[in-house]
């Protein structure tokens, strides 16, 4: 029952400015996963919202009520670390009582908690093993039975699968969104993967450089990304970017490799000649339309569909993927169309998304 | 695997042996002969069952001039006992102090402790006689052993075991609400277990081989160590009772023996089960 508020919030470390501008609302119950390539600032959000590093500048709120002064231990709030954490020489009932002991916590009422998490996440028969003794994906659960046992008013997630191997991960993923959904523990969630990020928010943060670069639900992130960079970033394989002037005054682009596309959801506003970048994703690719010929250079079975990854003809064009179903032609040259209704349209110098009649 | 001995290798090592344990034998086999034969150079390389009630009395009379062996053995373990613990102790609580807290001058006072490791303890020892001399702990056995437990090797090892320990380990315990001190003693210390067993019997083994300090500070020969005890033993004159000596020697051996083989076991265990 927690709703999380952050204001204005900057962080500097000597001459850095890891944290530039972070103004950030989570409703109660709500997931909000932070995305963004390493080095953009997501981890230390995370770790100014634990205690764990105090902010330059701005405030962080737990339900209405000031903590960024506080202590770690007094805020109410449990975290789960990426390499898990777990005290070596504990056993897992320890791992997951120590917080709940140092609060003061009855015998009975620590073992009952200890009890109904382990039940939850399935560790009843591990209770006294060591966290040497388990595998990636049982401490990866203690480590998630020891944020949960606290009943914080919010859980924070630092990159919590990126230890784990891919099918494990994929499991556990799922689990951790059920947990969350069934305990409504208001929750945020760093990731570098982009995967996780779509499947487990219910919002999604993309950060570029310190700054929030997007903030929407998963869905309206990867249909209308805000600028180049969240373009880029979600979706994989990426987004392709061609270079392209605006045309017939606004309601079509002219791609510089030749052809133009209407736009099919409405004019955009701006002088004529003014300079885009189209954004196309790889699966928004026809193949068989003689709109542009791609030059192939590689090309990658993934058994139900096919990568081709290849270039424009001119000196110096940017590359390109397609992503077909079933098998690729086999062929040094493709026709390749554009499907319109799945453009993106960026400004080209500042990257920014322009929208119909902007 | 049918392969051939290996001759040579073996017979390296049967030369190493012998080279480490003859002399220990020597002392064993002389402690039981009589000390007129050992110095008439007459030692018999086999003991002598008859001589193995002299144990008994060197150990609860003594000789000639020196304490009773079981009382300078007492001292002896309680000295290095707590030169072994005070040194743990000490170096445990710097290094922690070193690597955990951001405090001002922390680079300072982490490298004063480190340019000691340079000074010898020879360097220091009239200054530190004159400092106990000035608290009245001369001939006492406090003064025995408080000087001793300051140890700049033991703070740099401990320094490199609580740098090893995982930043997020201690994040963790922060957010569960571990203070300091608790921090300590329920995550630091049973982490670093292994390493301080293993130092303990360096510690032990250091403790019971001083010499020059007990001999400078402590005067009263109620506070001899065996090994001053075994200095003594040895007069200037020929009339040394050699035999006593070498039981005095051989029963010198045993306390660090133990604590060797009793300590091992439980830090190799430690080392090998071990995971940070």
């Amino acid at each position: 029952m927690a709703t999380l508020e952050l204001n204005g919030l900057r962080k500097r470390f000597g001459d850095t400015q890891v944290l530039r501008q972070i103004d950030l609302s989570l409703t109660d119950g709500e997931m909000l996963v932070i995305v963004g390539a390493s080095g953009c600032g997501k981890s230390t959000l995370l770790r100014l919202v634990a205690g764990l590093e105090t902010p330059t500048a701005g405030t962080v709120r737990l339900d209405g009520r000031d903590i960024t002064q506080l202590d770690p231990s007094a805020r109410d709030i449990a975290m789960v670390f990426q390499n898990y954490a777990l005290y070596p020489h504990f056993s897992v009932f320890d791992n997951m009582a120590y917080g709940l002991r140092i609060r003061g916590l009855s015998k009975a009422a620590i073992q009952a908690r200890v009890d109904a998490a382990a039940a939850m996440l399935g560790l009843g028969d591990l209770l006294t093993r060591k966290p040497r003794q388990l595998s990636g994906g049982q401490r990866q659960r203690v480590a998630m039975g020891r944020a949960i046992v606290r009943e914080p008013k919010l859980f924070l997630f630092d990159e919590p699968l990126s230890n784990l191997d891919a099918k494990l991960r994929v499991q556990m993923r799922a689990e951790i969104r059920r947990l969350q959904r069934r305990l409504g523990i208001t929750s945020l969630y760093v990731t570098h993967d982009q995967v996780e990020a779509m499947t487990l928010g219910d919002r999604l943060l993309v950060m570029h450089e310190g700054r929030p670069a997007q903030l929407a639900t998963p869905m309206e992130v990867f249909e209308q990304p805000a600028d180049t960079y969240v373009a880029s970033f979600i979706g994989a394989p990426a987004m392709n970017f061609l270079p392209a002037i605006l045309t017939e005054h606004g309601a079509a682009a002219r791609l510089d490799a030749g052809p133009t596309i209407r736009f099919t959801d409405g004019p955009r506003a701006g002088p004529e000649g003014m300079a885009l970048t189209l954004g196309i994703r790889p699966e928004h690719l026809t193949v068989g339309d003689p709109q542009l010929r791609v030059q192939v250079d590689l090309i990658e079975p993934l058994g139900s569909e096919t990568l081709i990854h290849g270039h424009l003809p001119t000196a110096g064009a940017p590359p390109m993927v397609i992503k077909v179903a079933g098998r690729a032609p086999a062929s040094e040259a493709i026709a390749v169309g554009i499907q319109a209704e799945h453009l993106h349209v960026f400004n080209r110098e500042t990257g920014m998304r322009k929208a119909p009649g902007a | 695997m049918n392969r051939k001995p290996d001759y040579l290798t073996h017979a390296v090592l049967a030369l190493g042996v012998v080279l480490f344990a003859l002399p220990v034998w020597l002392v064993l086999a002389g402690s039981t002969q009589e000390s007129e034969a050992i110095t008439r150079g007459d030692l018999s390389l086999i003991p002598h069952l008859s001589g193995l009630p002299r144990y008994w009395q060197v150990l609860t009379e003594g000789t000639r001039g020196a304490e009773p062996v079981w009382h300078m053995l007492a001292i002896s373990s309680a000295m290095a006992l707590c030169i072994a613990l005070g040194k743990i102790t000490i170096s445990i609580l710097s290094a922690y102090a070193v690597v955990f807290f951001r405090f001002p001058l922390r680079k300072l006072a982490f490298w004063s402790i480190f340019v000691t490791l340079m000074l010898p303890v020879e360097v220091r020892i009239i200054p530190t006689y004159s400092v106990m001399a000035q608290f009245g702990l001369i001939n006492t056995f406090t003064g025995l052993w408080v000087p001793l437990i300051a140890s700049a090797t033991a703070t740099l090892l401990f320094r490199q075991v609580f740098v090893a320990i995982p930043d997020e380990l201690v994040e963790a315990a922060r957010m569960d609400g571990a203070g300091p001190l608790r921090f300590l003693r329920d995550i630091v210390i049973p982490v670093s277990g292994a390493n301080i067993a293993a130092l303990f019997v360096i510690l032990f083994v250091y403790g019971w081989n001083q010499y020059l300090w007990p001999l400078l500070v402590a005067t009263d020969p109620s506070l001899d160590t065996i090994v001053i005890g075994l200095v003594k033993m040895i007069g200037i004159d020929s009339d040394t009772d050699w035999a006593a000596v070498m039981a005095t020697a051989v029963m010198a051996l045993l306390p660090p023996v133990a604590v060797v083989v009793l300590m091992q076991r439980w830090f190799v265990a430690g080392l090998t089960e071990g995971e940070k």
